[in-house]
């Protein structure tokens, strides 16, 4: 009975933010624009391995489109007064945490799907039992895993949209630094190493490197686990600041 | 069973106590007023009650379910119209309704079906498919009222609904209100409009401070306010209030020929009334005498709560 009612909880509140928030300029912004401008910067005319690379550019774009959405739906309602609203509705926090995840999540896919596609026709790669297996996994994992950021980068929110997407702003920038996109993770030693290993980019990119036929420095069965870890974490750490500033700026 | 218990409800803001210590019941059926000067705790009693905020201390019941055991059943039950009570200005007045009966588990046949009817009743027929972006004040919270209800709940917490709003949109709402409650809902509402209160509601509770300063039907509040009867007498020409001054008369007060007078005792009133009547030659043109209104009542409490 009230497993139904969490269920039924999780997909309205996902399908609300569908409607509402993915035609956001912000969301175009920052899932969209800013990832085309940041291959172009990076990659275009510079007579970079396009092979090489490519896999980091795809986990890029992934996480920066699944992180986009979550930084603006909480801010948003609490500014256009509809949060107390919802809260009012038989929703719990860690409902209406999921349900932006997944809406987040479902962004990301739509988008990394086309970019994938796109790719895979540029820059075939090899179609193998590790490939058919390793790359929905990882488009799924990944996708939830960052959208579950997006969610937790906008708990501690009051009404101001533009303060939460400062801030998810500069957390995301650093992350795609310090993620073996660049530099390649088993190039790496030392303190490099150690950090990038505490950024959850690191192990999607590593995953696609597996997935994608460049081989990976990680073993890929780890790469998914951390990026489950990962989502882990951040749903429930979103789920305890968001019940603590629920009414924040109310 | 109840339609409403609350128990003890309590809610600090840091040092400062909002609600102290609120119990009430609310039967099945009954329409029941929540009045107060502001800041005095009606929004926070409401939130609790709706579980948006968890109390300090005691415990909500909504049709006999625990708001703080079983949330997720308890809100079901409930429909609300929250004191910031916005819908999504960027979906049409039909997509607003259609996704609050989703949040209720309504299928699609009967979120669509209850959608048109009740945006039809509401006025909002020909423009159930604009956003309520360019609705107006009052528009936008008859979408909300609609919101509200698509569920049909068996209770119904509203929290000022018509501040603002134009007439037209506040009679609409007041009469779906008292429709649904006529037809067995039982609605809690709080007000600034005192004679709204005392024209909708069977009983009504006054809170002041976060406590609760009297709980009765209008009527009982103002019998219990005999001191607070007055009478109204008009003159034919321009009479000075000072001159009624009386043991019998415990205020005087009007301007030019028309003066109420509040007593406990009418008839010595009227005495010393006629008396200088007759002292100054007066004519009365009209006389009339008046039990307490609520808000005779309601200022009385809140000064004494004071
Ligand atoms: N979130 C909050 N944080 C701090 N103080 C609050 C908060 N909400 C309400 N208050 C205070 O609690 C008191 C009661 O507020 P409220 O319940 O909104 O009153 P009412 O609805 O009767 O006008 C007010 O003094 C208000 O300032
Ligand atoms: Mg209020």
């Amino acid at each position: 009975m009230n497993l139904k009612i969490v269920v039924r909880g999780v997909m309205a509140t996902a399908v609300k933010d569908i409607k509402i928030y993915y035609k956001k300029p912000p969301v175009f912004i920052f899932g969209l624009i800013l990832p085309t401008f940041l291959f172009f910067a990076f990659f275009v005319g510079r007579q970079l391995d396009m092979e090489k690379y490519y896999p980091g550019f795809l986990a890029m774009a992934l996480f920066f489109t699944a992180s986009s959405v979550g930084p603006l739906i909480i801010p948003w309602e609490k500014q256009a007064g509809t949060f107390e609203r919802l809260l009012s509705l038989p929703v719990s926090i860690p409902i209406l945490v999921l349900g932006d995840t997944i809406a987040g999540a479902g962004f990301g896919l739509i988008i990394s799907l086309v970019i994938f596609a796109a790719g895979a026709l540029l820059l075939p790669f090899p179609i193998t039992l590790m490939a058919v297996v390793a790359i929905p996994l990882l488009f799924i994992l990944g996708n939830l895993c960052f959208a579950a950021l997006g969610v937790l980068l906008s708990s501690p929110a009051g009404p101001v949209p533009s303060n939460i997407m400062m801030l998810a702003a500069l957390v995301r920038f650093p992350l795609i630094f310090i993620s073996g996109i660049f530099v390649p993770l088993a190039e790496m030693t030392g303190t490099a190493r150690i950090v990038t290993m505490l950024s959850p980019l690191t192990y999607l990119v590593d995953g696609f490197n597996h997935a994608l036929g460049n081989g990976g420095a990680l073993p890929l069965v780890l790469d998914l686990l951390m990026l489950m870890i990962f989502t882990v974490v951040f749903l429930l750490t979103a789920n305890y600041i968001l019940k603590r500033k629920s009414l924040k700026g109310l | 069973m109840p339609a409403i218990e609350a128990n003890g409800l309590t809610k600090l803001f840091g040092e400062f106590k909002a609600v102290d210590d609120v119990s009430f019941e609310v039967p099945k059926g009954q329409f029941f007023g929540l009045l107060g000067p502001n800041g005095a705790g009606k929004t926070t009693t409401i939130r609790m009650m709706i579980g948006v905020l968890r109390p300090d201390q005691g415990n909500v019941r909504i049709m006999g379910v625990s708001m703080d055991r079983e949330p997720l059943l308890a809100k079901e039950k409930l429909g609300v119209i929250p004191e910031i009570g916005n819908v999504y200005p960027d979906l049409t007045a039909r997509e607003n309704l259609e996704l609050f009966g989703r949040f209720y588990g309504l299928t699609k046949r009967t979120r669509m079906e209850r959608a048109s009817a009740l945006l039809e009743e509401l006025g909002l027929g020909a423009r159930s498919d604009e956003k309520i972006k360019r609705f107006s004040k009052g528009m936008k919270q008859r979408v909300s009222i609609g919101c509200a209800i698509i569920h049909q709940p068996q209770v119904l917490f509203l929290d000022e609904p018509t501040e603002g709003l134009d007439v037209q949109s506040r009679r609409m709402i007041v009469e779906k209100v008292n429709g649904m409650n006529k037809a067995g809902c039982t609605v809690v509402l709080t007000t600034h409009n005192i004679e709204e209160a005392n024209r909708l509601c069977h009983r009504v509770c006054i809170i002041n401070h976060g406590k609760i300063v009297a709980l009765d039907t209008p009527e009982r509040l103002r019998s219990t306010f005999e001191g607070a009867r007055s009478v109204e007498v008009t003159f034919d020409r321009v009479v000075e209030c000072g001159l009624f001054f009386d043991q019998c008369i415990t205020r005087a007060e009007g301007e030019g020929n028309k003066l109420r007078f509040y007593t406990s005792d009418p008839d010595e009133a009227m005495n010393k009334i006629m008396q200088v009547r007759d002292d100054l030659g007066l004519t009365i043109i009209s006389l009339n005498t008046l039990a307490p209104s609520l808000e005779d009542v309601f200022v009385k409490l809140t000064e004494m709560s004071a």
